[in-house]
């Protein structure tokens, strides 16, 4: 019996190993997303909506990975409310959801009612109504998607949840411009939240998605400051000699994990954002950097060359030994863990390549996939509902955000300004 | 290889070519006339000190130091010129900042430590030579300030850097 037993468990634990050693590049998914049809909304005011909420719910629905939308072309009719769902016109096109909606003007502001049809059942699954002014109408259209998302997959929709990113202008010679952004995840919307001629990077949300805390050079040296988006009040909170990096906070809001070299090199450190008090967390003469906290608020991810070079540690806040994550690839850095914490996506360069790509790590089968096809791909950063990514790259010689479905479907570049954009970094669900 | 290409490299080995031959003079008392049992052959004639204070000032130039791809050890042309800043250093008591630089390749984060890293080689290598560690903060800019763009490994080779600024 035991024989057999041991037998067994060598047998999975070497199955693990050769999925480890053997990365499965996605490229496109094998199997179709479901095709969905989302019907152009009605419109019932005057001069024409400045934006198109079918197109903005069929991008994020697409964006998920799940969802492909039928061209509005190919449709045969363009119903915006149930009594005009055919269902035999969806299923002739293959749809398996149609979604409708309706735009009415509503004292100074829109009224959207909108619902949600399962072709092969025939059946209306969602309705509802929303309304708000007609700067609002991509949040509209954002929180359409939400809710039809959620009703059909059973996964909380995050197309509601925003984008922090950093953009660099060459204006001259010596003379760059830097700005932190805060959009819609999809880049769109754009605000500045800050403006530099000093490097900024490593922006973050905090848990309740009212706060930030970035990397800025203003004072010619790294220091990290935290910014309350709504007032924009800036707050200090490091100044220490050499590196201050790498923010990240604790989910529960209330600790800032970061690193600091005032003891000769990077060490992460935790520091309590009510009493200040900063505590070290590694002790080692490699580079420590880029916590990520696990949800239990007690498990730090790291990237380390303690053993010559990056690969992806953890570590209990209260210190204590590291223990080694990665084993696979010659560079495992910038760990970002999904929501469930069951899926760790990093920069990561495979064996005898030079190429960096962003790879989603299963932590619990040490499966390992390539998520992006290009290369200097990095800074990964993992929607609230763990359904998409976007990591930063480079086309032409110029820094470009790219969305990603975690499934690898869907590989598309956002749209930003100009200039060199990096650093992207989502929120969590937000309310 | 590649790296000795550039404008800056060549004119840091140009340096390095007269810190060479005038090195092989021997000490720096060598005045007119005397006779100094260690000079070369490739001593030249002329006044020796004019040659030694403008080798030492082509060395002063250099304030840039460039370093192989992952790696933070100097460079022995690094080494000669951060003698000619360690004893003006000693001389003046100033204080001056080493900036560490990596190329793009790699996180950000990560960078910002190597680029550190290198400072402190740098760093360690003026404090060798009695410079007090008072005298030097570094600051590691990382990928942030690249002096060549694109994605070459000749823009790479000259974005490795630490640069002493004072």
């Amino acid at each position: 019996m035991n024989i057999v037993k041991s037998l067994v468990l060598l047998a999975l634990v070497w199955a693990g190993m050769a999925q480890a050693a053997d990365p499965l590049v996605v490229s496109h998914g094998a199997d179709r997303a479901i095709p969905i049809a989302v019907v152009p909304f009605g419109w019932q005011g005057g001069a024409m909506l400045p934006e198109d909420m079918a197109e903005i719910i069929g991008n994020d629905l697409r964006n998920s990975g799940y969802f492909e939308p039928i061209p509005r072309q190919n449709m045969l009719s363009m119903p915006n409310s149930a009594e005009g769902v055919f269902y035999r016109d969806w299923k002739a096109l293959g749809a398996q959801y149609v979604l409708v909606g309706n735009v009415v003007p509503d004292g100074g502001r829109l009224s959207i009612t909108y619902g949600v049809f399962n072709v092969s059942t025939e059946q209306q699954i969602l309705t509802g109504n929303v309304g708000g002014t007609q700067q609002q109408l991509r949040d509209m259209a954002h929180y359409i998607s939400d809710q039809s998302f959620e009703k059909m997959t059973g996964v909380k929709g995050a197309f509601s949840t925003r984008l922090l990113y950093v953009t660099a202008e060459n204006l001259a010679t010596n003379n760059t411009r830097y700005t932190l952004q805060r959009a819609d995840y999809d880049g769109a919307r754009a605000v500045t939240l800050l403006q530099s001629r000093e490097p900024i990077l490593s922006p973050t949300f905090a848990p309740d998605g009212k706060r930030i805390a970035y990397v800025s050079f203003e004072q010619k040296r790294p220091r990290i400051f935290i910014q309350h988006i709504d007032t924009g009040r800036r707050e200090q909170i490091t100044n220490f000699e050499g590196l201050n990096g790498a923010p990240a906070f604790s989910p529960d809001g209330n600790r800032l994990a970061f690193v600091l070299s005032r003891d000769g090199n990077p060490e992460i450190y935790v520091m309590n954002l009510m009493t200040r008090q900063l505590s070290r967390v590694t002790n080692h003469f490699a580079i420590d950097t880029e916590p990520f906290w696990g949800a239990d608020g007690q498990t730090l991810y790291f990237t380390s060359d303690r053993a010559g070079k990056p690969q992806i540690y953890r570590t209990n806040v209260n210190g204590g030994s590291a223990e080694r994550v990665t084993f696979v690839g010659n560079y495992n850095a910038n760990p970002k863990l999904s929501a469930d914490g069951k899926t760790m996506v990093m920069v990561h360069r495979q064996d005898g390549y030079h190429v960096f790509q962003v790879a989603a790590f299963d932590l619990q089968t040490s499966r390992l996939r390539i998520l992006s096809q290009t290369n200097l791909d990095e800074s990964p950063t993992v929607a609230a509902n763990g359904t998409m990514l976007i990591y930063a790259t480079r086309q032409q010689g110029r820094g470009v955000l790219m969305l990603v479905s975690t499934n690898g479907r869907v590989r598309i570049p956002l749209p930003t300004a100009q200039g060199d954009v990096r650093e992207p970094s989502l929120s969590p669900f937000l309310r | 290889m590649e790296m000795f290409k550039f404008g800056k490299l060549a004119a840091l080995s140009l340096a390095l070519a007269i810190a060479a031959g005038c090195s092989s003079k021997g000490g720096d008392s060598a005045g007119e006339g005397a006779v100094d049992p260690n000079a070369g052959y490739g001593a030249n004639s002329g006044a020796v000190d004019g040659s030694l204070s403008a080798q030492e000032a082509a060395l002063r130039a250099i304030t840039t130091f460039y370093f192989e791809y992952d790696s933070s050890d100097l460079k022995p042309e690094a080494m000669q010129a951060l003698d000619v800043h360690a004893k003006d250093l000693k001389a003046n008591g100033n204080r001056v900042v080493l900036e560490g630089h990596a190329d793009e390749r790699g996180t950000r984060e990560y960078n910002m430590a190597l680029g550190e890293r290198r400072a402190g080689a740098v760093q360690r290598y003026l404090v060798l030579q009695g410079v007090s560690p008072a005298q030097l903060e570094l600051v590691s800019y990382g990928e942030e300030r690249p002096v060549a763009m694109g994605t070459s490994e000749e823009s790479w080779a000259q974005n490795r850097r630490v640069e002493l600024r004072k």
